[in-house]
């Protein structure tokens, strides 16, 4: 059945007392100097309107020129920017050394590539996917479209958000700098002792990818936070918990996960480290040590690590679907829960990683149990947006057309997935490449379409241009059929025993022609992403120029220009339904008030989403940059000496002061 | 004031604004769980205490392996670490008058209490180098040394760093920045304070008295 929305369906304007709590600032009876009136003398946006708004809010929200203003940013879209192109740019870094390690085995017994700089590329290519790419693409997201899908004018912590930017990026370029100088790490993504220990890796490869995890894992997590916080407090007014667009709630979600995961690998991380390092015992059986701590450790983030690049994923799927089926989500409430339910669920599967390691029986059947159980949310969610599809009028531009193939790639890896949760079949094929075919139809499935999907639907807002909907079409089937080619034969292969992370193998085997059909796909699949890279760049530069909301979308990052004005919106807007702009078609409900000029933005409460708070929001400063720098120097530092953690810290404590110290005549005072 | 009808300058394809509420009275800034640094500072205690409870448990995971605990050493000295326990519960009041006052935006008192805090502070770091001497055990002696000494680290690096914090905060507030918001920031300051007690607690039972019980 086909409906078409009609205006008395939305809720009207409410009033005013549910749209803002009338507080005081201060607690009851104290005489406090939030309560006191604005002055006079600034100028307000209820004073001012049209384009000398825009352009007096501009200047406020602005970034300086030059070099020094570009290192001091604040804005969560410059942020953001940088750190979609830079997750990217490590995608393709990834790709390509996925694109040596197929050269190599296309043909038995190869020479291509010896033995020691394949583990490296194996390692490389799994570390910076999962690592450099996976998790930071979805913060990434969100660090861009989170501030302006919930109405609001920069993120929470916008400096610890330029922060996290910086460090992360020194991190990826120091793992592969050190992968370029041949001190690249060689024994795979997830590093296991004792391989990974003292006594079998001595040398610095393994200490750069352990420092490399502490780099991400204190960016992920100081994003993380930042986007918890702008969700719960940022909310334009009239927001309520009902009203948050799907792909915020899986942003928040995927945050909570980062919050409680991250932790576990920095654990793991640092006491390896330290193993390596200082001489500690954890992983040392000889001393009381145990190898598989580290594996129960790693794991514990590690399986939530998968919902961490898929949960994002989710979120880019239900808003094109929603704006491409022309109709509200379809089961929202069960949407949400869905993603609520993956967070919780995704927590209680590490173990399965681990079947091969001689676990008790009744800990087997349990992990069993609930790696079975997170295909309900799952199932759920896919179901939901179907039913969205079905009941709606789906326009196939390109973006739905990258979901749509999410949904094929993905329920196949999810088929593959119910199967090795079978300890008796995960026993069988374990380490070989019918893993690999599994979990590369999971993630490239769950994360890579829909992500494929997320940057041509958004691409007019973030660049102000439409990218070519004909290369988009020739781009999708290019990717389809390379992606299928290269790894539904690895099923196979995985099946006939080729284990994984092996260099070559003997013409024996008969392993050979598959694994050439691999490559082939790999070639055909690589074809794809120059295609897609070729009409990012063309677009850029000569694509149409893109209307505020080209695809009639109904959130709200679409009733700002394209690309955004540095304050997001010239007034905030008031939310009086889940699609705010198909509710209000002619004009927007606004809050008016705000500062023009100094940075305020209004803070509201978490579930009502009523305006309480007008607070400033930071002003640009270059000193998170100087403390990423700072933060660079004792992280790498302390790779070669313990020492640098101590001395390294100074320099990071005086950074830190002049981060949190209030600038003469700035906001902050007030 | 035009700002409530359709303008015709709006850049085409934005929607004309229609008014429908007014901040101009909100009051700008506020204290705990309506301040969004409220809950950033509640986000960190949270992924900390993961840490804890992850390293927690790979004491108790490495208890399990070994059967015998602790391994091949006495247990650490009860004497600076209980007197460093119970200065730090000690700090529970004058944390909790800071609190107060900030919220109170009593600058004299703010003040005195935040400079009592550093005192506490500082006295706790001596107390905890005092304490590390007598832990019977080096990191890289066997793995009990090692769990031993990372939650000793892990809780002497949030110690520090409150202590650092709290220092730069009674600096400032004898600055003429010391009015208005930083009043809100004392009470976030308060707030990880009581974090950084009560992680202590579960830790120091653990590694003082459970070698004891076990």
């Amino acid at each position: 059945m086909t409906r078409a929305l009609t205006s008395h369906e939305f809720d009207a304007v409410p009033e005013v007392t549910r749209l803002a709590t009338g507080e005081r600032g201060g607690l009851p009876g104290v005489q406090s100097e939030a309560d006191a009136p604005p002055s006079p003398d600034e100028l307000r946006d209820d004073q001012v309107d049209g384009p000398e708004l825009s352009a007096r809010l501009a200047k406020t929200w602005g970034t300086e020129k030059g070099l020094i203003g570009a290192l001091s940013t604040v804005d969560h879209k410059i942020i953001g920017r940088r750190y979609i192109i830079t997750a990217i740019i490590f995608l393709f870094l990834g790709g390509l050394s996925a694109v040596a390690m197929r050269l190599q085995l296309a043909q038995p017994e190869s020479k291509l590539i010896s033995p020691d700089l394949y583990n490296q590329l194996f390692t490389m290519h799994g570390t910076t996917m999962m690592f450099l790419f996976g998790v930071p693409i979805g913060e990434a997201f969100a660090v861009y479209l989170v501030p302006l899908m919930v109405g609001a004018r920069n993120i929470a912590f916008p400096r610890l958000n330029a922060f996290s930017y910086y460090v992360y990026l020194f991190g990826g370029i120091m793992i592969w700098v050190a992968f370029m100088l041949n001190i690249g790490p060689d024994t795979g993504w997830f590093s296991y002792v004792p391989l990974a220990g003292p006594e079998f890796s001595p040398g610095k490869r393994v200490d750069f990818w352990a420092q490399m995890i502490t780099f991400t894992e204190v960016a992920g997590i100081a994003v993380a936070i930042s986007v918890i916080v702008t969700v719960f407090k940022m909310r334009a007014p009239g927001m309520t918990l009902d009203r948050i667009p799907l792909f915020v709630w899986a942003e928040l979600v995927n945050s909570f996960v980062i919050v409680f995961a991250l932790p576990a690998v920095v654990t793991a991380s640092a006491m390896l480290i330290l193993d390596r390092l200082v001489g500690t015992h954890f992983f040392n059986p000889a001393e009381g040590g145990d190898a598989l701590l580290y594996q129960h450790l790693f794991w514990f983030f590690g399986h939530p690590e998968v919902y961490i690049i898929f949960l994002p994923a989710t979120g880019w799927v239900s808003a094109i679907v929603v704006t491409f089926a022309r109709r509200q989500a379809f089961g929202y409430i069960a949407l949400v829960l869905s993603l609520i339910a993956t967070g919780f669920l995704s927590f209680g599967l590490w173990v399965h990683h681990m079947f091969t390691t001689g676990l008790p029986q009744l800990g087997a059947s349990f992990f069993t149990a609930s790696s079975m159980l997170i295909a309900i949310p799952n199932g759920i969610q896919i179901f939901c947006w179907i039913a969205t599809l079905w009941d709606g009028r789906p326009v196939f531009r390109t973006p739905l057309l990258f979901v749509i193939g999410f949904f094929f790639i993905f329920v196949a890896g999810g088929l593959s997935g119910i199967m090795l949760a079978s300890v008796p079949l995960d026993t069988q094929v374990h380490d070989t490449f019918f893993v690999v075919a599994h979990f590369h139809y999971v993630l490239i499935g769950g994360n890579v379409f829909p992500l494929l999907g997320a940057i041509y639907y958004w691409f007019p807002k973030f660049a102000g241009r439409m990218m070519s909907e004909r290369l988009g079409k020739w781009h999708f089937w290019l990717a389809f059929i390379g992606f299928n080619v290269t790894f539904f034969p690895m099923h196979i292969t995985g099946l006939m025993g080729m284990p994984r992370r092996v260099y070559t193998y003997l013409p024996e085997m008969g392993w050979g022609s598959l694994n050439l059909i691999s490559t082939i796909g790999a070639v055909l699949f690589f074809a794809s992403f120059v295609l897609f890279l070729y009409n990012i760049i063309s677009s850029a530069r000569r694509g149409p120029v893109a209307e505020p909301n080209p695809w009639n979308a109904g959130t709200l990052e679409w009733a700002a220009a394209s690309p955004p004005l540095p304050q997001n919106f010239d007034r905030v807007p008031v939310v009086t339904n889940r699609e705010p702009l198909w509710a209000n078609r002619d004009s927007l409900p606004v809050v008016a008030g705000l500062s023009v000029e100094n940075r305020e933005q209004i803070v509201s409460t978490i579930t009502h989403g009523r305006a309480d708070l007008r607070e400033s929001s930071p002003e640009p400063s270059i000193w998170p940059f100087l403390t990423a720098v700072a933060t660079t120097i004792t992280f790498v530092g302390s790779i070669f000496t313990p020492w640098a953690v101590v001395w390294g810290s100074i320099p990071l404590a005086l950074a830190l002061i002049g981060w949190f110290w209030p600038k003469t005549s700035t906001e902050d005072e007030r | 004031m035009t700002a409530g009808s359709p303008d015709p300058q709006v850049p085409s394809g934005l929607l004309p604004h229609r008014i429908v509420l007014n901040a101009r009275q909100m009051p700008s800034y506020s204290y705990g769980p309506r301040s969004p640094i409220w809950w950033g500072t509640l986000g960190f205690c949270a992924v900390e205490g993961m840490g804890f409870v992850l390293a927690v448990g790979a004491y108790f995971y490495l208890v399990f392996v070994n059967g015998t605990w602790p391994l091949s050493a006495p247990a650490p000295d009860l004497f600076w670490s209980s007197l460093h326990t119970v200065l730090m519960l000690g700090s529970l009041y004058p944390n909790y008058l800071a609190k107060r006052n900030g919220e109170r935006e009593d600058l004299r008192k703010v003040r005195r209490d935040l400079v009592i805090m550093s005192l506490i502070g500082v006295a706790l770091l001596g107390l905890r180098t005092m304490e590390l001497g007598t832990t019977h055990v080096k990191w890289d002696h066997n793995a009990y040394g090692s769990i031993v000494w990372l939650l000793l680290g892990l809780h002497t690096a949030h110690l520090l760093t409150d202590v650092v914090d709290t220092i730069v905060l009674a600096v400032l507030m004898f600055t003429r920045h010391g009015h208005g918001k930083r009043f809100s920031d004392v009470g976030d300051n308060a707030f990880y304070w009581y974090f950084v007690v009560a992680s202590w607690l579960p830790i120091y039972v653990i590694i003082y008295w459970f070698p004891r019980w076990w």
